[in-house]
């Protein structure tokens, strides 16, 4: 590619400064002139980010509970006013045991079950200790977490009642047991997840297509007959996707600060710079798509099912990496979204700064760099 | 120095190695109007590809302005004007947006070179606002000869511009050419069309990846060696049958309402009819006529 350089009427930067400016225009023009891929670029970030927040955030309000109580003392009893009293809960007592509570769970009808053991308040009474079990169902684990805390919050309600006229403190130890999902990964993991699958998508899938569409269309044998240079072809098409891109991180952003009432608790603009890294990363994935691919439907096949399942399946967002076999384990570091998605979650969740995160960005960064030079070296200056 | 030289170029596809251009030789002086004329799949677009250095040749070389095709890529992309068979420019961008993107990425401006192309333009100017995939087939190929001659090419290449074009699209077109080649741009076209070849300075008559002649199309015409007649008569089916069969006949194939039918020697016209008539044939019609392309064509095709 060293001979553009020096081509006749040697093109000074001023030209093809202008001939960059005029192709990402076009970009431009090709993209908002398209209804269905202004839908797919703008409308799915949004409607994602409403349907996993709105998915997770279940009402807790009126949720059915079930009581076992092998008690059946004072205790005991005023515990479960104090619960039915709330209104977050409707309970239904039951004398039964263990197996028809795992049942009644199964059939999904109760959320949580609150187990008194025998002799609680003569246990508290006399041992100033009692326990207390509670179960919830952790299949979602969203509404189990705020379950649990709202019973643990009731039960030391009234251990604070108790202690105010009693010379030894008494403790009432609610052990807590998660079903099904014993983990509870983080609840709010769908948003980092969320950012990473739309990014993936829309600059993998949008770049690949677009260039893709240029080679089916004819245009490109037009613009390799041309002295318009084949890499800035390749960045005229990544610039305004990269624009596109960051646009969809900010408002993703705005959504789950605004409408999910989470906020970002790291740096606001380190979050950007890995986004950016992140875009980039993908940007590079489309961009080989479409220098290996002929036709915009195979280009889009690919970047679907080679690109979207795995970020759902081995990025963590979904399924947890930990409990995967070794070997999914491994296979999991070459998705580049895992690490972006460790990366968003530190910062936006733990509020970490760069320092916790500087590995993964080196990993991505190395990522990107290995992609661009391996599709470049792909890169057809001619047809065929 | 010519304007485009090919010397026993040669292409080669895929496994079972097809090959697509043959050892081609030939020139294209400067300024001329060439024309590259055979049917689909003779290789006319594997040769233009070539020559826009959009393919690699498997043998042979080629020059474009004295540069070769190969090692001075760079330099005959940034002189040379093409224009794809496809329509290939973009259907969701106005005519006037087209035109000035390709003006743009060939480094100049639809006004410094708006001479070139005002005749051309000044037919669909007044659709600027309309996007180029909503024009009609001929103000299309309007537009893309407007965006391929934007950048004052020295050689124009325009693969089948006129194919899918209605007649009075495709005169207008080479009208248009006519005037460029006035202008002194060099330009190589192909056509599957026979009639357009007359319109050339010099035709290439090229089948299956070989050239089957290369003249002026005046002495392509002047060369056909035979005598040759038009016929007609009421059962077409049956005539052509019997023909074939007549052994003084060289050749005879349909040629649209009439029979062409070459002779080696010089023939008395009352003795064919009335062999025909002996084979049983009405309304015969028979008159000598001057040979088309088509029929220089296909008489090159049989030898």
């Amino acid at each position: 590619m060293k001979c553009f350089t020096n081509s006749p009427g040697a093109l000074n930067a001023e030209i093809s400064m202008k001939q960059f400016i005029t192709f990402v225009r076009k970009e431009f023009a090709h993209v908002l002139r398209d209804r269905k891929t202004l839908l797919i670029l703008f409308g799915m970030p949004v409607m994602q980010i409403l349907i996993f927040g709105f998915a997770l955030t279940n009402e807790v309000k009126n949720s059915a509970i079930v009581v076992v109580d092998y008690a059946q003392d004072e205790a005991s009893q005023k515990l479960i006013s104090r619960i039915e009293a709330s209104r977050y809960f409707e309970v239904s007592k039951s004398a039964a045991d263990h197996n028809q509570i795992e049942e009644s769970f199964k059939e999904g009808k109760v959320k949580l079950a609150l187990i008194f053991p025998q002799n609680f308040y003569s246990d508290l009474m006399h041992q100033n200790k009692a326990q207390i079990q509670i179960i919830t169902d952790a299949t979602d684990p969203n509404t189990a977490n705020t379950l649990a805390n709202y019973v643990t919050a009731i039960i030391q309600d009234y251990q604070a009642d108790l202690n105010q006229n009693a010379s030894l403190p008494y403790r009432i130890i609610p052990e807590t047991k998660m079903l099904y999902n014993p983990q509870l990964k983080s609840v709010h993991g769908f948003v980092p997840g969320v950012m990473a699958l739309v990014l993936m998508l829309v600059c993998v899938m949008m770049t690949a297509v677009s260039i893709v569409r240029e080679k089916e269309m004819g245009t490109m044998e037009i613009l390799l007959v041309s002295p318009f240079k084949p890499l800035l072809v390749i960045l005229s098409k990544a610039v305004p996707y990269l624009i596109l891109s960051l646009i969809n991180v900010a408002s993703i952003l705005c959504l789950s600060v605004f409408v999910l009432d989470l906020p970002v608790n790291g740096s606001l603009l380190l979050l950007f710079a890995e986004s950016t890294l992140f875009i980039i990363t993908c940007l590079t994935i489309g961009i080989f798509i479409s220098v290996r691919t002929a036709s915009q439907q195979v280009a889009m096949l690919i970047s679907l099912m080679g690109m979207m399942l795995p970020t759902i399946l081995f990025s963590g967002f979904m399924f947890p990496i930990e409990n995967m076999p070794k070997v999914l384990q491994v296979i999991t570091n070459i998705v580049p979204a895992k690490w972006y998605y460790i990366i968003v979650k530190s910062i936006m969740i733990k509020g970490l700064g760069f320092s916790a995160i500087w590995k993964e960005t080196l990993i991505l960064a190395g990522m990107t760099l290995f992609l661009l030079i391996v599709s470049l070296k792909n890169f057809k200056i001619r047809l065929a | 120095m010519y304007a485009v030289k090919l010397n026993n170029l040669t292409k080669v596809y895929g496994k079972d190695k097809t090959v697509a251009v043959d050892n081609v030789s030939l020139t294209v002086e400067k300024g001329e109007l060439f024309g590259l004329i055979g049917p689909d799949g003779a290789g006319k677009t594997s040769i233009f590809r070539m020559l826009t250095t959009l393919l690699l040749p498997d043998g042979g070389s080629a020059t474009v302005d004295g540069y070769d095709i190969v090692k001075d890529y760079p330099y005959i992309r940034s002189t040379v004007g093409y224009m794809p068979g496809k329509f290939s420019l973009y259907p969701d961008l106005t005519v006037e947006e087209n035109l000035s993107f390709f003006a743009t990425v060939f480094g100049t401006t639809i006004e410094e070179n708006y001479h070139l192309i005002k005749d051309i333009y000044i037919q669909i100017e007044k659709f600027k606002h309309r996007r180029a995939g909503k024009l009609s087939g001929g103000m299309k190929q309007k537009l893309a000869l407007c965006c391929a001659l934007i950048h004052k090419p020295t050689v124009l290449f325009l693969d089948e511009p006129t194919t899918g074009v209605d007649p009075v699209s495709r005169k207008e077109f080479w009208e248009m050419l006519k005037r460029l080649k006035e202008q002194g741009i060099t330009i190589m076209v192909s056509t599957p069309y026979m009639d357009e070849a007359t319109l050339c300075d010099r035709i290439a008559l090229i089948d299956q990846g070989k050239i089957l002649s290369i003249e002026t199309p005046e002495n392509i015409i002047d060369s056909y060696p035979d005598k040759l007649y038009a016929v007609k008569a009421e059962n077409m089916y049956a005539l052509l049958k019997t023909i074939s069969s007549y052994d003084r006949a060289a050749d005879s194939y349909a040629f649209g309402e009439y029979a062409h039918v070459s002779f080696r020697e010089a023939i008395n016209e009352d003795v064919v009819k009335s062999y025909l008539q002996e084979k049983g044939l009405t309304g015969i019609e028979l008159k000598p006529i001057h040979a088309t392309i088509e029929d220089c064509f296909i008489n090159l095709l049989r030898k």
